[in-house]
């Protein structure tokens, strides 16, 4: 197994592999027939509005939150399946030009839905050598063949024997094995970069565990660097060494997972961390309303219309309340490595009473 | 019913086939003579089914039965040149206009619309005084004019299938546009294309049929519509010949319902399968 | 006071490739004012326990056992007892209840639907106390107005709440009631659930694969695996202190953030949950168990005692018959 790595340069493990600057993703509003002859106008969705992020080589990065906080629209376009209308993202340093089939072949991606993600009418082999195809691979490094990449592909995703899967179609296997082979799919081009969208959640609980173990043996046997989108937090907590919270777009908070599950500072992420159930029971504080609408987002600091810091007063009492309602913020490092865009969290690490 | 169905196609196709092969033999040359319309005779023409001509004869004195046979290679070839053409047209601007969508989209399903507003029969008529009356022509018209509706059926299967997250996943790998289409969109819309192909030629030998019974068809080839046709201003109905009239028409009907029928078993097989998955 | 006592209840499908047995033997009691959670994944046969409760499944499939609902056999009630009985007697949330509402009627009526059906007051009446039913679950009460797309997917899963409870039944069945929605809605569902039984005194069985959800909301927790009950007790002393494989394979795919003993382990088994039609010999767990000897493949396991109010299905259990332990785990490591 170890052979690829050693084909490639020696990488230096933390140099930036995908950077995130500046994304903007804003889907244009759709309008029914009524409404629009009475005049009113579309909300266009805001659904990434200004997120910086970077992944760095042999790191396994969490990107969570809850639905429309603009993860996997986040995801879709770091891949390349969404053009974003504003920013850019650097492969290596290089920005991403308009051809995309060469990063497409280092930058794979493993989806929510296993089952769906299969052609129901392909062999579990066609499946795994359709990358290679595309791209025209007959060869390996080691000079093998087609057959022998995919069933190297499949044993790496722990398909063994892997002969034993070549004839076989989707519906023939479980959920877990579908979704091996949809990773086996994605390995056989040697990527330095997996997105996985959710890759868990549609997998029996019992499960999980043997598919987030593969993905962790893949960054430690062949270096590459994992970008998970989720929103269970319990998961970033077993695989991640970033967590990243998303919320309305933007990215508001950033750090090592110990930090940020162990000592967060927005309260949003103090907020989902009190929900995850456990046998404490329900006398936690849980916030009001819904997942915002990235159509209506508020001034100001964007959370600040469910934040329990905002409605219990303290914000007012620091006399930040203002600032909060009314000024846009942006991430602050709050401790090494560890970012937050909260008017509270910048107080208690500068000490000063006011901003 | 599909098997049903398939036995009526492989008599008519078995009939068809057979009229070729008897063509080169001698048995074609038949002569119109004394013998050949006995017990009738030439004043008595067309005459009614009897022990030497099964199906009776024309005005012409030709059997009945050789004209059905003969017309069944004409009609069938007719119904299915004709389903090919709208098939492929319609199976193109189908897949292009549903993948590509947008501004092609836009502008094929215009024509389409286009064609499909204008009556049929109108265009048809018109086409023919311009192009002539020969069996091409006829089939020309028959599949330009019947692609339309293929098209949408098609274009609405693939936008379907391009939703489906394999075809995303297709794309994540690297693939393009073409690799798309024919290892993903196309064979998940083909059994469609089928489906609808088998319906066609149904509709294809009625709209010959049509055609030809108004003067449109080809006059020098024997259809069964060019019979029909031909029985009509004869003057079957007054003479009372209803041998000449029923039997291509029976034909007509027999060989339309046995496409249906195989084309709506071909949509049970279809549907369940995906259903199981 | 028991409001279900349910005895040996085994429900077999009838398909094309033969008899789907999906639950082979369950036994349990719900008490007033107890909430009690049934566990497991996919194949399981908890669903079916839920819809079995009120026969509505289709007369091809047999059911067998005794179902006392309020001290009545539901197997025995005749049809007409049977449908004055459903709602009133015994309600259900569905799964995937958010897509149960008909979109184009509004929602009081859909709640007065369930009130007029059962007869339970007239028209005005039963407006009322759709009304009522609203503000009970925290919505508006003047939202019996609104149809199903004006709300959002928690305040849509009040609504179904809210119509169970029209017929005030001594018991809700909730299948999977949270498992579509988002975290901080989830816990705000839970919440209310937890809310109403406590006032209410409802008797409440919660079935759902997620383990953390049933140790927050249930009194007491019942695992199923292959159609049977597998481990049952107290919530907490299940979820935290598990003695049957299984069970501690489910609880450890929801781990504590904060303990140190899951960061980076994941935790998971291999194989799959076992087809109904072909469930292995003996324990049907023992393939894919990790702690499986030689006797795991010839002895069917029963609810044996293990530790104070709680019972497992497992060699492993205390009121287990003594074997040797001989032979090697069967599961792939």
């Amino acid at each position: 197994m170890s052979e690829l790595a050693s084909d490639r340069q020696d990488p230096v493990v933390g140099d930036p592999v995908i950077e995130v600057r500046g994304l903007e993703v804003t889907f244009t509003g759709r309008i029914g027939l009524l409404a629009g002859l009475t005049g009113k106008k579309a909300a266009d969705a805001h659904a990434v509005a200004g997120v910086d992020l970077t992944l760095r080589r042999g790191e396994v990065l969490a990107l969570a939150g809850e639905s429309g906080c603009g993860k996997t629209t986040t995801a879709r376009a770091i891949m390349g399946l969404i053009r974003p209308q504003a920013g850019e993202i650097l492969y290596e340093g290089k920005p991403l030009g308009r051809n995309l089939k060469a990063y497409r072949r280092k930058v794979q991606m493993v989806f929510q839905d296993p089952t769906a993600a299969l052609n129901p009418r392909q062999t579990v082999y066609e499946i795994v050598a359709e990358g290679l195809r595309i791209h025209g691979i007959h060869d390996g490094p080691g000079g093998e063949n087609e057959e022998q990449l995919v069933a190297r592909a499949l044993s790496r995703s722990g398909l063994r024997p892997p002969e034993r899967f070549y004839l076989q179609y989707p519906h023939e296997l479980s959920g877990g094995q579908r979704q091996r082979v949809v990773i086996a799919g994605a390995l056989a081009l040697d990527p330095e970069v997996i997105v996985a969208d959710e890759p868990v959640s549609n997998l029996d609980a019992s499960v999980r565990g043997e598919i987030l173990d593969l993905l962790m043996k893949l960054r430690r046997e062949l270096q590459i660097s994992i970008l998970i989108v989720t929103h269970d937090l319990g998961l970033a907590w077993t695989v991640a060494d970033r967590v990243a919270i998303m919320y309305l777009g933007r990215i508001v908070e950033i750090g090592p997972a110990e930090d940020v599950l162990l000592r967060p500072e927005h309260p949003y992420t103090k907020a989902l961390l009190d929900v995850v159930p456990e046998a404490g029971g329900l006398d936690r504080p849980i916030l009001t309303g819904e997942p915002p609408d990235p159509t209506r987002i508020p001034t100001g600091c964007r959370f600040h219309p469910r934040c329990p810091v905002v409605a219990s007063g303290r914000a007012a009492e620091l006399r930040i309340e203002a600032r909060c309602k009314g000024e846009d913020l942006a991430l602050r490092t709050l401790a090494p490595e560890h970012e937050a865009a909260c008017y509270e969290s910048f107080l208690r690490h500068e000490g000063a009473t006011t901003v | 019913m599909g098997m049903a169905g398939l036995v009526i196609l492989l008599i008519f196709g078995a009939t068809a086939i057979f009229s070729i092969f008897a063509d080169q033999s001698t048995l074609s040359k038949v002569a119109v003579t004394e013998e050949s319309i006995a017990p009738c005779s030439f004043r008595e023409l067309p005459c009614a089914p009897n022990a030497n001509n099964l199906l009776g004869t024309d005005a012409d004195g030709r059997s009945v039965l050789w004209l059905v046979i003969h017309g069944a290679r004409m009609s069938l070839l007719v119904g299915l040149v004709a389903s090919v053409i709208t098939m492929v047209i319609g199976s193109l601007v189908g897949i292009v206009a549903g993948f590509v969508g947008r501004f092609s989209d836009t502008i094929l399903m215009r024509m389409a619309d286009f064609l499909l507003v204008i009556p049929w029969l109108a265009l048809a008529i018109v086409l023919a005084s311009i192009f002539g009356q020969n069996i091409y022509v006829v089939i020309g018209i028959i599949g330009f004019t019947s692609w339309p509706g293929a098209a949408r059926l098609i274009r609405a299967q693939t936008l379907s299938v391009k939703e489906h997250l394999y075809v995303e996943r297709s794309k994540a790998l690297g693939a393009g546009g073409w690799y798309v289409i024919s290892r993903h969109i196309l064979p998940n819309v083909m059994p469609i294309i089928l489906a609808n192909a088998i319906l066609t030629v149904a509709i294809a030998i009625l709209s010959e049929s049509a055609l030809s019974f108004l003067g449109l068809g080809d006059p020098l080839r024997v259809t069964w519509g060019t019979i029909i046709d031909e029985a009509f201003s004869r003057g079957a109905t007054s003479i009372g010949a209803w041998w000449w009239l029923l039997t291509p028409s029976f034909c007509i009907v027999t060989v339309v319902l046995g496409f249906t029928m195989v084309g709506y078993a071909l949509d049970e097989i279809i549907n369940p399968r995906i259903q199981e998955r | 006071m028991t409001v279900l006592s349910v005895r040996d209840l085994a429900v077999t499908y009838r398909s094309k490739s033969g008899d789907v047995p999906a639950v082979r033997g369950v036994s349990f009691d719900i008490h007033k004012g107890e909430v009690l959670g049934l566990a497991g994944e996919s194949g399981c046969g908890k669903s079916t326990i839920a819809g079995a409760i009120l026969r509505l499944h289709s007369p091809s499939t047999q059911i067998e056992g005794t179902m006392l609902l309020d001290g009545e056999d539901v197997l025995a009630m005749k049809p007409g007892r049977l449908r004055a009985v459903r709602w009133t007697g015994a309600s259900i949330i569905f799964q995937g209840a958010l897509h149960a509402l008909n979109p184009v009627k509004r929602i009081g009526d859909q709640i007065t639907e369930a009130i007029t059906t059962h007869q339970m007051a007239n028209d005005r009446g039963a407006q009322v106390r759709a009304g009522e039913l609203l503000e009970q679950v925290g919505l508006p009460a003047r939202r019996i107005d609104d149809y199903p797309h004006e709300l959002s997917g928690g305040q849509k899963q009040r609504v179904m709440i809210a119509m169970a409870l029209a017929c005030s039944p001594s018991l809700v069945i909730a299948d999977e009631p949270t498992t579509a929605l988002d975290v901080m809605v989830q816990a705000q569902v839970l919440q209310l659930l937890k809310a109403l039984e406590r006032d209410l005194g409802l008797a409440m069985l919660f079935i759902t694969h997620d383990l953390s959800v049933l140790v927050e909301v249930s009194d007491r927790l019942a695992v199923m695996y292959a159609g049977k009950i597998i481990e049952e007790g107290s919530a907490r002393t299940v979820f935290t202190n598990p003695v049957h494989p299984y069970t501690e394979a489910l609880a450890a795919a929801f781990p504590t953030i904060g303990d140190v003993r899951f960061r980076g382990q994941p935790a998971g088994l291999g194989g799959d949950p076992p087809d109904p039609q072909h469930i292995p010999a003996g324990c049907p767990f023992h393939p894919r168990c990790p702690s499986a000897w030689d006797d795991c493949e010839r002895i069917v396991p029963e609810l044996w005692a293990a530790g104070s109010d709680r019972r497992a299905a497992c060699l492993l259990a205390e009121g287990a018959p003594a074997t040797a332990r001989t032979g090697e785990p069967a599961a792939d490591r």
